[in-house]
Protein backbone atom coordinates (compact mmCIF):
# COMPACT_ATOMS: atom_id res chain seq x y z
CA UNK A 1 0.00 0.00 0.00
CA UNK A 2 1.15 3.51 -0.74
CA UNK A 3 0.12 6.54 1.29
CA UNK A 4 -0.52 9.64 -0.82
CA UNK A 5 -0.56 12.99 0.88
CA UNK A 6 -1.60 15.70 -1.58
CA UNK A 7 -1.17 19.21 -0.21
CA UNK A 8 -3.55 20.83 -2.70
CA UNK A 9 -6.73 19.93 -4.54
CA UNK A 10 -4.88 19.99 -7.88
CA UNK A 11 -2.35 17.50 -6.53
CA UNK A 12 -5.18 15.28 -5.32
CA UNK A 13 -6.86 15.29 -8.75
CA UNK A 14 -3.55 14.51 -10.45
CA UNK A 15 -2.89 11.66 -8.03
CA UNK A 16 -6.38 10.24 -8.53
CA UNK A 17 -5.91 10.39 -12.32
CA UNK A 18 -2.58 8.60 -12.02
CA UNK A 19 -3.86 6.02 -9.50
CA UNK A 20 -7.57 5.49 -10.15
CA UNK A 21 -7.71 2.72 -7.54
CA UNK A 22 -6.54 5.14 -4.81
CA UNK A 23 -9.06 5.30 -1.96
CA UNK A 24 -9.60 8.82 -0.65
CA UNK A 25 -9.67 9.06 3.14
CA UNK A 26 -10.85 12.10 5.10
CA UNK A 27 -12.42 11.28 8.47
CA UNK A 28 -11.65 7.60 8.06
CA UNK A 29 -14.81 6.55 9.86
CA UNK A 30 -15.75 4.14 7.03
CA UNK A 31 -12.45 3.50 5.27
CA UNK A 32 -10.44 2.66 8.39
CA UNK A 33 -13.07 0.19 9.59
CA UNK A 34 -12.69 -1.72 6.32
CA UNK A 35 -8.91 -1.63 6.58
CA UNK A 36 -8.90 -2.64 10.26
CA UNK A 37 -11.07 -5.63 9.45
CA UNK A 38 -9.09 -6.74 6.40
CA UNK A 39 -12.05 -6.06 4.16
CA UNK A 40 -10.14 -3.68 1.96
CA UNK A 41 -6.53 -3.44 0.85
CA UNK A 42 -6.33 -0.50 -1.55
CA UNK A 43 -3.16 -0.02 -3.58
CA UNK A 44 -3.13 3.60 -2.47
CA UNK A 45 -4.65 5.49 0.42
CA UNK A 46 -5.02 9.20 -0.30
CA UNK A 47 -5.26 11.52 2.70
CA UNK A 48 -7.48 14.53 2.00
CA UNK A 49 -7.02 16.16 5.41
CA UNK A 50 -4.29 18.46 4.20
CA UNK A 51 -6.51 20.14 1.60
CA UNK A 52 -7.83 23.19 3.37
CA UNK A 53 -10.59 24.10 0.93
CA UNK A 54 -12.33 20.77 1.51
CA UNK A 55 -12.91 21.81 5.13
CA UNK A 56 -14.40 25.19 4.21
CA UNK A 57 -18.00 26.15 3.71
CA UNK A 58 -19.74 29.25 2.40
CA UNK A 59 -23.31 30.42 2.82
CA UNK A 60 -24.61 31.93 -0.42
CA UNK A 61 -27.96 33.52 -1.26
CA UNK A 62 -29.64 30.28 -2.26
CA UNK A 63 -27.22 27.49 -1.44
CA UNK A 64 -24.59 26.47 1.04
CA UNK A 65 -21.31 25.32 -0.48
CA UNK A 66 -20.15 22.59 1.85
CA UNK A 67 -16.59 21.35 1.38
CA UNK A 68 -16.61 17.59 1.16
CA UNK A 69 -14.58 17.03 4.36
CA UNK A 70 -16.42 19.51 6.59
CA UNK A 71 -17.16 17.39 9.66
CA UNK A 72 -20.68 16.77 10.93
CA UNK A 73 -19.87 18.64 14.15
CA UNK A 74 -19.37 21.81 12.09
CA UNK A 75 -22.67 21.31 10.27
CA UNK A 76 -24.39 21.02 13.66
CA UNK A 77 -22.60 23.99 15.26
CA UNK A 78 -22.45 26.40 12.34
CA UNK A 79 -25.12 25.57 9.79
CA UNK A 80 -28.23 24.59 11.76
CA UNK A 81 -30.16 27.67 10.56
CA UNK A 82 -29.30 27.29 6.89
CA UNK A 83 -29.45 23.50 6.78
CA UNK A 84 -31.76 22.42 9.63
CA UNK A 85 -32.58 19.01 8.19
CA UNK A 86 -28.95 18.15 7.57
CA UNK A 87 -27.98 19.43 11.03
CA UNK A 88 -30.59 17.17 12.64
CA UNK A 89 -29.38 14.22 10.58
CA UNK A 90 -25.76 15.02 11.44
CA UNK A 91 -26.64 14.94 15.11
CA UNK A 92 -27.70 11.30 14.78
CA UNK A 93 -24.38 10.22 13.27
CA UNK A 94 -22.37 7.93 15.56
CA UNK A 95 -20.93 9.77 18.53
CA UNK A 96 -19.10 13.04 19.17
CA UNK A 97 -15.82 11.37 18.19
CA UNK A 98 -17.31 10.20 14.88
CA UNK A 99 -19.00 13.55 14.20
CA UNK A 100 -15.66 15.32 14.66
CA UNK A 101 -14.21 13.31 11.76
CA UNK A 102 -16.99 12.07 9.50
CA UNK A 103 -18.33 14.29 6.73
CA UNK A 104 -21.15 14.59 4.21
CA UNK A 105 -18.62 14.07 1.41
CA UNK A 106 -17.58 10.82 3.04
CA UNK A 107 -21.20 9.72 3.35
CA UNK A 108 -21.64 10.36 -0.38
CA UNK A 109 -18.39 8.62 -1.24
CA UNK A 110 -19.38 5.54 0.76
CA UNK A 111 -22.93 5.73 -0.66
CA UNK A 112 -24.32 3.36 1.93
CA UNK A 113 -28.12 3.27 1.73
CA UNK A 114 -28.03 3.81 5.51
CA UNK A 115 -25.93 7.00 5.39
CA UNK A 116 -27.60 9.53 7.69
CA UNK A 117 -27.10 12.61 5.55
CA UNK A 118 -28.76 11.22 2.41
CA UNK A 119 -32.45 11.69 3.37
CA UNK A 120 -31.71 15.25 4.50
CA UNK A 121 -29.84 16.08 1.28
CA UNK A 122 -32.66 14.60 -0.82
CA UNK A 123 -35.28 16.59 1.08
CA UNK A 124 -33.39 19.89 0.99
CA UNK A 125 -32.22 19.57 -2.61
CA UNK A 126 -28.50 19.25 -3.30
CA UNK A 127 -25.93 18.88 -6.04
CA UNK A 128 -22.64 17.04 -5.80
CA UNK A 129 -19.70 18.80 -7.42
CA UNK A 130 -17.39 16.08 -8.69
CA UNK A 131 -14.09 17.00 -10.22
CA UNK A 132 -11.28 15.30 -12.09
CA UNK A 133 -8.37 16.50 -14.22
CA UNK A 134 -10.87 16.28 -17.10
CA UNK A 135 -13.24 18.82 -15.61
CA UNK A 136 -16.15 19.42 -13.25
CA UNK A 137 -19.60 17.84 -13.09
CA UNK A 138 -22.60 18.87 -11.01
CA UNK A 139 -24.83 15.89 -10.18
CA UNK A 140 -28.23 16.21 -8.53
CA UNK A 141 -27.91 14.15 -5.38
CA UNK A 142 -30.81 11.87 -6.39
CA UNK A 143 -28.79 10.83 -9.45
CA UNK A 144 -25.63 10.29 -7.43
CA UNK A 145 -26.64 7.05 -5.75
CA UNK A 146 -26.48 4.19 -8.25
CA UNK A 147 -26.59 1.08 -6.06
CA UNK A 148 -25.73 -0.36 -2.68
CA UNK A 149 -22.48 1.43 -1.78
CA UNK A 150 -22.14 2.60 -5.38
CA UNK A 151 -22.19 6.13 -6.67
CA UNK A 152 -21.91 7.98 -9.96
CA UNK A 153 -18.28 9.02 -9.54
CA UNK A 154 -15.91 8.10 -12.36
CA UNK A 155 -12.75 6.40 -11.19
CA UNK A 156 -10.67 9.54 -11.57
CA UNK A 157 -13.18 11.83 -9.85
CA UNK A 158 -13.26 13.19 -6.32
CA UNK A 159 -16.08 14.96 -4.48
CA UNK A 160 -15.09 18.57 -3.99
CA UNK A 161 -18.19 20.34 -2.73
CA UNK A 162 -21.80 19.58 -1.91
CA UNK A 163 -24.12 22.43 -2.88
CA UNK A 164 -27.20 22.30 -0.66
CA UNK A 165 -30.26 24.54 -0.99
CA UNK A 166 -30.69 26.83 1.98
CA UNK A 167 -33.85 26.07 3.91
CA UNK A 168 -36.74 28.36 3.03
CA UNK A 169 -39.10 26.54 5.36
CA UNK A 170 -39.20 23.97 8.13
CA UNK A 171 -37.28 20.73 7.70
CA UNK A 172 -37.22 17.56 9.76
CA UNK A 173 -35.29 14.35 10.01
CA UNK A 174 -36.23 11.14 11.72
CA UNK A 175 -34.32 7.91 12.19
CA UNK A 176 -35.22 4.55 13.67
CA UNK A 177 -32.60 2.72 15.69
CA UNK A 178 -32.15 0.83 18.92
CA UNK A 179 -30.69 3.74 20.85
CA UNK A 180 -30.04 7.43 20.46
CA UNK A 181 -26.32 7.18 19.64
CA UNK A 182 -23.97 4.90 17.78
CA UNK A 183 -26.74 3.51 15.63
CA UNK A 184 -26.88 2.55 11.98
CA UNK A 185 -30.33 3.51 10.77
CA UNK A 186 -32.90 0.76 10.51
CA UNK A 187 -34.53 3.33 8.28
CA UNK A 188 -34.56 7.12 8.14
CA UNK A 189 -36.65 9.92 6.69
CA UNK A 190 -35.96 13.52 5.72
CA UNK A 191 -38.71 16.00 4.96
CA UNK A 192 -38.67 19.62 3.83
CA UNK A 193 -41.34 22.19 3.09
CA UNK A 194 -40.39 24.55 0.28
CA UNK A 195 -42.91 27.39 0.63
CA UNK A 196 -41.24 29.47 -2.11
CA UNK A 197 -42.01 26.93 -4.80
CA UNK A 198 -44.96 25.52 -2.84
CA UNK A 199 -43.48 22.06 -3.03
CA UNK A 200 -42.41 19.44 -0.54
CA UNK A 201 -39.55 16.96 -0.76
CA UNK A 202 -39.11 13.66 1.04
CA UNK A 203 -35.96 11.54 1.27
CA UNK A 204 -35.89 7.94 2.43
CA UNK A 205 -32.83 6.15 3.79
CA UNK A 206 -32.05 2.51 4.46
CA UNK A 207 -35.27 1.22 2.92
CA UNK A 208 -34.12 0.49 -0.64
CA UNK A 209 -30.82 -0.33 -2.38
CA UNK A 210 -30.15 3.42 -2.56
CA UNK A 211 -31.40 6.46 -0.71
CA UNK A 212 -34.34 7.79 -2.70
CA UNK A 213 -36.99 10.48 -3.00
CA UNK A 214 -40.62 9.57 -2.49
CA UNK A 215 -41.66 11.36 -5.67
CA UNK A 216 -45.25 10.18 -5.91
CA UNK A 217 -45.78 11.20 -2.28
CA UNK A 218 -44.16 14.59 -2.90
CA UNK A 219 -46.33 15.23 -5.95
CA UNK A 220 -49.49 14.15 -4.19
CA UNK A 221 -48.89 16.27 -1.11
CA UNK A 222 -47.64 19.27 -3.09
CA UNK A 223 -50.78 19.23 -5.24
CA UNK A 224 -53.07 18.70 -2.26
CA UNK A 225 -51.53 21.57 -0.29
CA UNK A 226 -51.69 23.84 -3.33
CA UNK A 227 -55.24 22.94 -4.42
CA UNK A 228 -56.51 23.18 -0.88
CA UNK A 229 -54.99 26.62 -0.33
CA UNK A 230 -53.07 25.32 2.68
CA UNK A 231 -49.93 27.39 2.04
CA UNK A 232 -51.93 30.63 2.38
CA UNK A 233 -54.46 29.60 4.98
CA UNK A 234 -51.97 27.70 7.12
CA UNK A 235 -54.81 25.52 8.29
CA UNK A 236 -54.22 22.15 9.83
CA UNK A 237 -53.62 19.22 7.52
CA UNK A 238 -56.49 16.72 7.68
CA UNK A 239 -55.48 13.29 8.95
CA UNK A 240 -56.66 11.66 5.72
CA UNK A 241 -54.17 13.75 3.74
CA UNK A 242 -51.31 12.90 6.09
CA UNK A 243 -52.29 9.23 5.94
CA UNK A 244 -52.28 9.18 2.16
CA UNK A 245 -48.89 10.89 2.10
CA UNK A 246 -47.53 8.36 4.59
CA UNK A 247 -48.83 5.43 2.55
CA UNK A 248 -47.24 6.78 -0.61
CA UNK A 249 -43.91 7.20 1.22
CA UNK A 250 -44.11 3.62 2.50
CA UNK A 251 -44.94 2.54 -1.03
CA UNK A 252 -41.81 4.19 -2.37
CA UNK A 253 -39.65 1.86 -0.28
CA UNK A 254 -38.06 -1.27 -1.66
CA UNK A 255 -36.63 -2.70 1.55
CA UNK A 256 -35.03 -5.99 2.49
CA UNK A 257 -35.12 -8.16 5.60
CA UNK A 258 -31.80 -7.99 7.43
CA UNK A 259 -30.35 -8.10 10.93
CA UNK A 260 -31.49 -4.58 11.70
CA UNK A 261 -35.12 -5.00 10.71
CA UNK A 262 -37.59 -6.66 8.41
CA UNK A 263 -38.80 -5.20 5.13
CA UNK A 264 -42.33 -4.99 6.49
CA UNK A 265 -41.16 -3.12 9.59
CA UNK A 266 -39.16 -0.66 7.48
CA UNK A 267 -42.14 0.10 5.25
CA UNK A 268 -44.35 0.64 8.26
CA UNK A 269 -41.76 2.79 10.06
CA UNK A 270 -41.15 4.99 7.00
CA UNK A 271 -44.88 5.67 6.84
CA UNK A 272 -44.95 6.62 10.53
CA UNK A 273 -41.92 8.90 10.16
CA UNK A 274 -43.47 10.52 7.07
CA UNK A 275 -46.67 11.31 8.93
CA UNK A 276 -44.85 12.63 12.00
CA UNK A 277 -42.28 14.76 10.17
CA UNK A 278 -45.09 16.23 8.05
CA UNK A 279 -46.94 17.08 11.28
CA UNK A 280 -43.91 18.65 12.93
CA UNK A 281 -42.90 20.76 9.94
CA UNK A 282 -46.46 21.88 9.20
CA UNK A 283 -47.02 22.92 12.81
CA UNK A 284 -43.79 24.88 12.61
CA UNK A 285 -44.87 26.49 9.31
CA UNK A 286 -48.25 27.47 10.73
CA UNK A 287 -46.85 28.81 14.00
CA UNK A 288 -44.37 31.09 12.28
CA UNK A 289 -46.88 32.34 9.73
CA UNK A 290 -44.41 33.04 7.00
CA UNK A 291 -42.92 29.60 6.96
CA UNK A 292 -39.45 30.74 7.92
CA UNK A 293 -38.39 28.55 10.75
CA UNK A 294 -34.85 27.58 10.93
CA UNK A 295 -34.20 25.70 14.11
CA UNK A 296 -35.20 22.09 14.05
CA UNK A 297 -36.08 20.79 17.47
CA UNK A 298 -34.73 17.42 18.48
CA UNK A 299 -38.08 15.74 18.76
CA UNK A 300 -38.31 12.10 19.48
CA UNK A 301 -40.04 10.05 16.83
CA UNK B 1 6.83 4.81 5.96
CA UNK B 2 8.00 7.10 8.72
CA UNK B 3 5.52 9.16 10.71
CA UNK B 4 6.37 12.01 13.02
CA UNK B 5 3.96 13.80 15.29
CA UNK B 6 3.69 15.29 18.75
CA UNK B 7 2.27 13.19 21.53
CA UNK B 8 1.66 14.77 24.92
CA UNK B 9 3.96 17.67 24.07
CA UNK B 10 6.86 15.50 22.90
CA UNK B 11 7.88 14.79 19.33
CA UNK B 12 7.60 11.10 18.50
CA UNK B 13 8.78 9.28 15.42
CA UNK B 14 7.99 5.80 14.19
CA UNK B 15 9.60 3.94 11.32
CA UNK B 16 8.38 1.09 9.13
CA UNK B 17 4.78 2.04 9.73
CA UNK B 18 2.43 0.17 7.40
CA UNK B 19 0.38 2.61 5.31
CA UNK B 20 -2.93 1.20 6.50
CA UNK B 21 -1.97 1.28 10.16
CA UNK B 22 -4.10 3.24 12.61
CA UNK B 23 -2.93 5.99 14.91
CA UNK B 24 -4.00 3.74 17.78
CA UNK B 25 -1.68 0.95 16.69
CA UNK B 26 1.26 3.34 16.34
CA UNK B 27 0.63 4.80 19.80
CA UNK B 28 0.33 1.43 21.49
CA UNK B 29 2.73 -0.78 19.61
CA UNK B 30 5.38 1.59 18.32
CA UNK B 31 5.49 4.47 20.77
CA UNK B 32 5.03 2.57 24.00
CA UNK B 33 1.82 4.35 24.95
CA UNK B 34 -0.70 1.60 25.76
CA UNK B 35 -3.11 3.84 27.68
CA UNK B 36 -5.45 4.22 24.71
CA UNK B 37 -7.25 0.90 24.52
CA UNK B 38 -7.89 -1.27 21.49
CA UNK B 39 -11.28 -2.93 21.51
CA UNK B 40 -13.74 -2.62 18.65
CA UNK B 41 -11.50 -1.09 15.94
CA UNK B 42 -14.60 0.41 14.33
CA UNK B 43 -15.34 3.56 16.28
CA UNK B 44 -18.15 2.03 18.31
CA UNK B 45 -16.64 1.83 21.78
CA UNK B 46 -14.58 5.00 22.31
CA UNK B 47 -11.91 3.23 24.37
CA UNK B 48 -9.22 4.54 21.97
CA UNK B 49 -10.34 8.19 22.29
CA UNK B 50 -7.51 10.73 22.03
CA UNK B 51 -7.33 14.42 21.20
CA UNK B 52 -6.09 15.14 17.67
CA UNK B 53 -5.30 18.83 17.28
CA UNK B 54 -7.68 19.37 20.18
CA UNK B 55 -10.62 17.34 18.90
CA UNK B 56 -11.67 14.10 20.51
CA UNK B 57 -11.46 11.31 17.95
CA UNK B 58 -11.29 7.54 17.82
CA UNK B 59 -7.61 6.87 17.18
CA UNK B 60 -8.48 3.51 15.61
CA UNK B 61 -10.13 5.41 12.74
CA UNK B 62 -7.27 7.83 12.06
CA UNK B 63 -4.70 6.51 9.59
CA UNK B 64 -1.25 6.93 11.10
CA UNK B 65 -0.14 9.00 8.12
CA UNK B 66 -2.97 11.44 8.76
CA UNK B 67 -1.43 12.30 12.13
CA UNK B 68 1.81 13.46 10.49
CA UNK B 69 2.85 16.80 11.99
CA UNK B 70 -0.18 16.96 14.26
CA UNK B 71 -0.62 17.16 18.02
CA UNK B 72 -1.99 14.18 19.88
CA UNK B 73 -2.93 14.02 23.56
CA UNK B 74 -3.47 10.60 25.09
CA UNK B 75 -4.58 9.61 28.57
CA UNK B 76 -0.90 9.39 29.55
CA UNK B 77 -0.61 13.15 28.98
CA UNK B 78 -4.02 14.13 30.29
CA UNK B 79 -2.85 15.35 33.70
CA UNK B 80 -0.20 17.63 32.22
CA UNK B 81 -2.65 18.82 29.55
CA UNK B 82 -5.30 19.69 32.16
CA UNK B 83 -2.76 21.43 34.38
CA UNK B 84 -1.48 23.52 31.51
CA UNK B 85 -5.04 24.51 30.63
CA UNK B 86 -5.65 25.56 34.23
CA UNK B 87 -2.46 27.60 34.14
CA UNK B 88 -0.67 25.63 36.81
CA UNK B 89 2.61 23.77 36.58
CA UNK B 90 2.44 20.03 36.24
CA UNK B 91 4.20 18.44 39.18
CA UNK B 92 2.82 14.99 38.77
CA UNK B 93 -0.50 13.78 40.07
CA UNK B 94 -3.77 13.46 38.31
CA UNK B 95 -6.08 15.57 36.17
CA UNK B 96 -9.29 16.66 37.90
CA UNK B 97 -11.32 14.13 35.91
CA UNK B 98 -8.96 11.34 36.87
CA UNK B 99 -9.18 12.24 40.56
CA UNK B 100 -12.95 12.50 40.29
CA UNK B 101 -13.20 9.05 38.68
CA UNK B 102 -11.22 7.66 41.61
CA UNK B 103 -13.22 9.53 44.24
CA UNK B 104 -16.57 8.59 42.71
CA UNK B 105 -15.63 4.96 42.20
CA UNK B 106 -16.28 5.29 38.49
CA UNK B 107 -13.81 2.58 37.61
CA UNK B 108 -14.60 -1.09 37.49
CA UNK B 109 -12.51 -3.20 35.12
CA UNK B 110 -10.90 -0.01 33.85
CA UNK B 111 -10.78 -0.84 30.18
CA UNK B 112 -13.12 1.95 29.07
CA UNK B 113 -11.64 4.42 31.55
CA UNK B 114 -8.90 6.04 29.42
CA UNK B 115 -11.33 6.86 26.64
CA UNK B 116 -13.92 8.14 29.08
CA UNK B 117 -11.34 10.33 30.80
CA UNK B 118 -10.23 11.93 27.55
CA UNK B 119 -13.84 12.47 26.43
CA UNK B 120 -14.93 13.82 29.84
CA UNK B 121 -11.94 16.17 30.04
CA UNK B 122 -12.78 17.52 26.58
CA UNK B 123 -16.37 18.13 27.68
CA UNK B 124 -15.33 20.09 30.78
CA UNK B 125 -12.85 22.10 28.72
CA UNK B 126 -15.61 23.05 26.27
CA UNK B 127 -18.44 23.30 28.76
CA UNK B 128 -17.32 23.82 32.38
CA UNK B 129 -20.85 23.44 33.75
CA UNK B 130 -22.41 20.62 31.77
CA UNK B 131 -25.97 19.48 32.37
CA UNK B 132 -26.65 15.77 32.76
CA UNK B 133 -27.87 15.75 29.17
CA UNK B 134 -24.60 17.36 28.06
CA UNK B 135 -22.61 14.70 29.91
CA UNK B 136 -24.66 11.86 28.46
CA UNK B 137 -24.26 13.22 24.96
CA UNK B 138 -20.52 13.85 25.35
CA UNK B 139 -19.98 10.30 26.58
CA UNK B 140 -22.42 8.63 24.19
CA UNK B 141 -19.56 7.26 22.12
CA UNK B 142 -17.85 5.56 25.07
CA UNK B 143 -19.10 2.16 26.09
CA UNK B 144 -18.67 0.71 29.58
CA UNK B 145 -19.65 -2.95 29.78
CA UNK B 146 -19.38 -3.16 33.57
CA UNK B 147 -22.62 -1.09 33.72
CA UNK B 148 -20.92 1.69 35.60
CA UNK B 149 -22.54 4.69 33.93
CA UNK B 150 -24.16 6.17 37.04
CA UNK B 151 -20.82 6.41 38.83
CA UNK B 152 -19.28 7.82 35.68
CA UNK B 153 -21.98 10.50 35.63
CA UNK B 154 -21.19 11.22 39.30
CA UNK B 155 -17.50 11.51 38.47
CA UNK B 156 -18.00 13.99 35.65
CA UNK B 157 -20.37 16.09 37.76
CA UNK B 158 -17.76 16.07 40.53
CA UNK B 159 -14.92 17.04 38.20
CA UNK B 160 -16.99 19.86 36.73
CA UNK B 161 -17.99 21.11 40.18
CA UNK B 162 -14.39 21.12 41.37
CA UNK B 163 -13.17 22.84 38.21
CA UNK B 164 -16.04 25.34 38.18
CA UNK B 165 -15.62 26.31 41.83
CA UNK B 166 -12.11 27.44 41.08
CA UNK B 167 -11.10 25.01 43.77
CA UNK B 168 -7.44 24.13 43.68
CA UNK B 169 -6.95 21.12 41.49
CA UNK B 170 -6.11 17.98 43.35
CA UNK B 171 -2.47 17.08 42.92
Amino acid sequence: MEFLRPATWEEALAAKAEHPSAVPIAGGTDVMVEINFDQRRPTHLMDLNRIRELREWEVGDDTVRLGSSVPYSTVIDQLASELPGLALASHTVGSPQIRNRGSVGGNLGAASPAGDSHPALLAAGAEVEAESVRGTRFLPVEDFYTGVKRNALAEDELIKTVHIKRAEGPQQFSKVGTRNAMVIAVCAFGFALHPGSRTVRAGIGSAAPTPLRARAAEDFLGAALGDGGFWDSGRAIPPSLAREFAELCAGACNPIDDVRGSAAYRRRAVGVMARRTLGWTWESYRSTGNGRTTEGGAQCA
Amino acid sequence: MRVTFTVNGRRHEADDVWEGESLLYVLRERMGLPGSKNACEQGECGSCTVRLDGESVCSCLVAAGQAEGREVVTVEGLAAYAKERAGSAHTGGLAPVQQAFLDAGAVQCGFCTPGLLVAADELIERNPQPSDADIREALSGNLCRCTGYEKIMDAVRLAAARTGDGAPEVV
